[in-house]
């Protein structure tokens, strides 16, 4: 072991044993972020901030909740809700919180999209982003199922039949996930496992992950601007902060997202006490009855649009039934977004505005994506099928497209 | 100004999307009906403005109901037992101490006149068919004797109740105890689940959380007349006033939304605490970008 001398002060007794002001150093003060940024650029930390709140209020639930068929809804609804002190807090908190950081994500997902930050050596902060929002989806998914209400039974029920469409295996995988022929009691407890042990711990370490694959590419800007990190951090640290193109995680680019996370939270704090039923339907209130169908049912708002291009093909085509061309559909749909590296070929690291091409496949598909999620929801009867036909397919042509709007246009501006 | 352009455009795009998902789609899916009817003024068979006498009200009252019903603040005892009336007559005959305040005039005329029509159950019970009512018509009765009996019932004083949330919850009981129970406030249902079933076509369910799953603004067309929004449904039209439906409708949710109140009282702090939070924060923000621009 080497010579330890007496520490002169507490930070430098952790220092001789941690090294806290190296890594302080590496990881904040002289961390550096591009200047030329907006608030977009505070979204991960939104996402961040919000995935502390659902940790925290879920470790409260914990402590409450049973995860058995016929305690489940009681423990959620009458102990939590009504007899723990602020219990229902905890859980609005919980359940607000899990809706809205799909629309963080979501934003923070289409802001990558929008300036290209998913390319030209940061395509691993892309992957590991996606990696996030399927372990996200498959949190949201299996937290639903835990207060046992109708929508709750009727949804695990829906998607785990999707698997059923699967050839050879299906059958069986739908009973291996299920634990049972039907959605039951085994089922709840293992997606209790799922949701409070398992995933959480896969999310943790894809965030670390995703934070990691930030390192050496660096953050994006506003102008998809390349230039020498260790240049400009130079000429930060000589003094030089107005001319410098970069400034230091801690304090600076912090004290804007503190900013922005304070604003944000008004609106959430708003949310979770006074507007919470897109977040807590209310079919849901009705307790799991395996017998008695819900007139509509409908999964949670963020799968919407996934769900309805899986609806989208009510008809055969080609002698494939449309259950069928729905569940490719859907496979391709969860998939495709891992792909966007890839299938954008064109060099451009610019607002998507400043595109030639992009810019209008970038707005169409904020648009399909958009009435798919409305159509996702409404009963899927009458001119509402062929809209979501239509718009399914849009989806599907828009991904098939890219390469070649994306090769036009590196061919446009000649390399840039 | 430029992040301001950003965010309304977001704001823009997430307000789109709010609007198709929620009211849009809620309008879709659950039609408006026509709006509640208090005076139920479909049911036309007894002359409402005929003025009852109480003397000769309680003499047909006793002569007619107390087989069946019990008035325990008159003095008359229930004949049986709850299961045992649930099994005689497929449902408990309520307590009719209080029905002179729950029932609408109107309807509880009707209702005594021809109980199948007034809470439309028609369909459920046929003329000529095999299944009739537990409780016979008095259609044969003069309509001055069903306003006795009306007047009777109207004339028994109302209990005395130490707080509003005590009368809401004998309202509850009263109007609907026989049939639905509420476990999150201790009241099962007086008629058993499974004879219930039988008599009804289905299980009532458990009143609990039924102000969340179903709002106030659906019960209060649901229990004006269940056919409306459930149609074919075996639950009764049961005619309450509309002020005994507002307290059967208030004590759901004081049962099933308890912390309604602290909610609410709660929810502003919060939100002022991050304002302060974010005032603070900007002022920061702006210490220490006023050297970086
Ligand atoms: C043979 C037994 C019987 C007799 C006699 C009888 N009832 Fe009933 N009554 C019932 C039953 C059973 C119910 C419950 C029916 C249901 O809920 O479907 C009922 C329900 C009622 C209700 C509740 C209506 C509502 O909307 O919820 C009132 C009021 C009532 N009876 C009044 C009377 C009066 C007044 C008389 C005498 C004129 C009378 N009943 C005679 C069996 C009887
Ligand atoms: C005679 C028995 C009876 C009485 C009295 C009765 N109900 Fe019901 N109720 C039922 C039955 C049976 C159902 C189930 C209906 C179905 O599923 O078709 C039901 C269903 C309901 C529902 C669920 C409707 C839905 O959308 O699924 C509500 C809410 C309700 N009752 C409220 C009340 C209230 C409030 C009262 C008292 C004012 C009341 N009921 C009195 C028998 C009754
Ligand atoms: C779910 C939890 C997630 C967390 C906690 C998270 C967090 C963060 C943080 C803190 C940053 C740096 C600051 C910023 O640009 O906002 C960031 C950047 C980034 N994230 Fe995420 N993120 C998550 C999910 C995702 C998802 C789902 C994607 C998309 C597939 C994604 C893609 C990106 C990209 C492309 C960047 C780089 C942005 C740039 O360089 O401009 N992230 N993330």
């Amino acid at each position: 072991m080497a010579e330890f001398k007496k520490a002169d002060s507490m930070l430098e007794w952790f220092d001789q044993r941690l090294g806290v002001v190296n890594f302080v150093k590496v990881m904040m003060t002289e961390y550096w972020i591009p200047k030329n940024i907006n608030f977009l650029w505070a979204m991960g930390v939104v996402i961040t901030v919000l995935f502390t709140l659902l940790l925290v209020s879920g470790i409260f639930l914990l402590m409450y909740y049973k995860p058995d068929v016929n305690m489940a809804f009681d423990s959620v609804n009458f102990t939590i809700m009504q007899d723990v002190a602020y219990g229902w807090l905890f859980r609005h908190i919980h359940a607000v919180g899990a809706s809205v950081v799909f629309l963080v994500i979501y934003i923070h997902m289409f802001t990558g999209i929008y300036y290209g930050s998913y390319k030209k050596g940061r395509e691993m902060i892309w992957i590991s982003g996606m990696l996030l929002f399927v372990l996200f989806s498959a949190e949201g998914f299996s937290g639903y199922m835990l207060p046992w209400g109708q929508m709750s039974y009727w949804a695990a029920y829906v998607i785990t039949e999707i698997f059923g469409g699967i050839p050879l295996i299906g059958d069986e995988l739908v009973v291996w996930i299920r634990g049972n022929f039907y959605v039951s009691d085994a089922t709840l407890t293992r997606f209790f496992m799922l949701h409070v042990l398992l995933i959480p711990l896969a999310i943790l370490g894809a965030i670390v992950f995703h934070f990691y694959a930030l390192r050496f590419p660096h953050v994006n800007n506003e102008e998809g601007e390349f230039f020498d990190f260790d240049e400009e951090a130079e000429k930060y640290k000589a003094g030089d902060k107005k001319g410098s193109k970069v400034i230091p995680f801690w304090p600076v680019f912090l004290s804007k997202d503190f900013m922005v996370v304070g604003f944000f939270m008004i609106f959430f704090f708003y949310l979770t006490f006074y507007h919470y039923g897109f977040a807590m339907d209310a079919i849901n209130f009705d307790k799991a009855d395996g017998l008695k169908t819900p007139a509509h049912i409908y999964p949670e708002w963020y799968f919407l649009w996934s769900y309805e291009v899986l609806r989208g093909f009510f008809f055969d085509i080609a002698g494939i039934s449309g259950k069928d061309l729905g569940l490719i559909a859907f496979g391709i749909a969860n998939a495709i977004f891992f792909l966007l590296p890839w299938l954008d070929r064109s060099p451009m690291v610019k607002p998507a505005n400043q595109r030639p091409y992009f810019k209008y496949w970038f707005w169409i598909l904020m648009a399909d994506l958009i009435v798919l999620t409305i159509y996702g929801k409404l009963p899927p009867t009458g001119v509402n099928a062929w809209v979501g036909f239509a718009s399914s397919m849009t989806f599907l042509v828009l991904f098939a497209v890219l390469p070649f709007i994306t090769k036009l246009e590196a061919k446009k501006v000649g390399g840039k | 100004m430029k992040e301001f352009k950003i965010l309304a455009v977001i704001v823009a795009l997430v307000a789109v999307t709010y609007y198709g998902i929620e009211p849009y789609a809620h309008h879709v899916m659950h039609p408006e009906p026509a709006p509640a009817d208090y005076a139920f003024s479909d049911l036309k068979n007894v002359d409402t403005t005929l003025k009852g006498d109480v003397a000769n009200g309680k003499v047909l009252v006793e002569a007619n109901c107390i087989a069946c019903h019990s008035i325990e603040k008159e003095g008359y005892p229930a004949m049986m037992s709850d299961s045992d009336a649930a099994s005689s007559y497929g449902v408990v005959p309520p307590d009719l101490s209080s029905a002179g305040h729950l029932y609408q005039t109107n309807y509880l005329a009707n209702f005594i006149f021809d109980p199948v029509t007034a809470s439309n159950l028609k369909h459920k019970y046929p003329e000529g068919g095999a299944k009739v009512h537990p409780m016979p018509s008095y259609n044969w009765m003069a309509a001055q004797e069903i306003m006795d009996m009306v007047a009777y019932l109207q004339s028994i004083p109302k209990a005395t109740y130490v707080s509003e949330s005590e009368e809401r919850r004998a309202d509850f009981i009263d109007a609907c105890g026989r049939c639905h129970s509420m476990a999150y406030a201790g009241i099962s249902a007086r008629t058993p689940g499974d004879v219930a079933k039988a008599y009804l076509g289905a299980t009532p369910p458990d009143m609990s959380q039924y102000i969340k799953s179903r709002g106030r603004h659906y019960l209060e067309n649901f229990i004006n007349d269940p056919q409306r929004l459930l149609h074919g449904t075996g639950m009764p039209r049961v005619g309450l006033s509309e002020e005994a439906q507002t307290h059967v409708i208030d004590y759901m949710e004081e049962i099933g939304d308890a912390k309604k109140a602290e909610r609410e009282d709660l929810g502003w702090k919060v939100m002022l605490y991050m304002l302060v939070f974010a005032v603070f924060a900007l002022l920061w923000k702006k210490q220490i970008w006023r050297d970086i621009h």
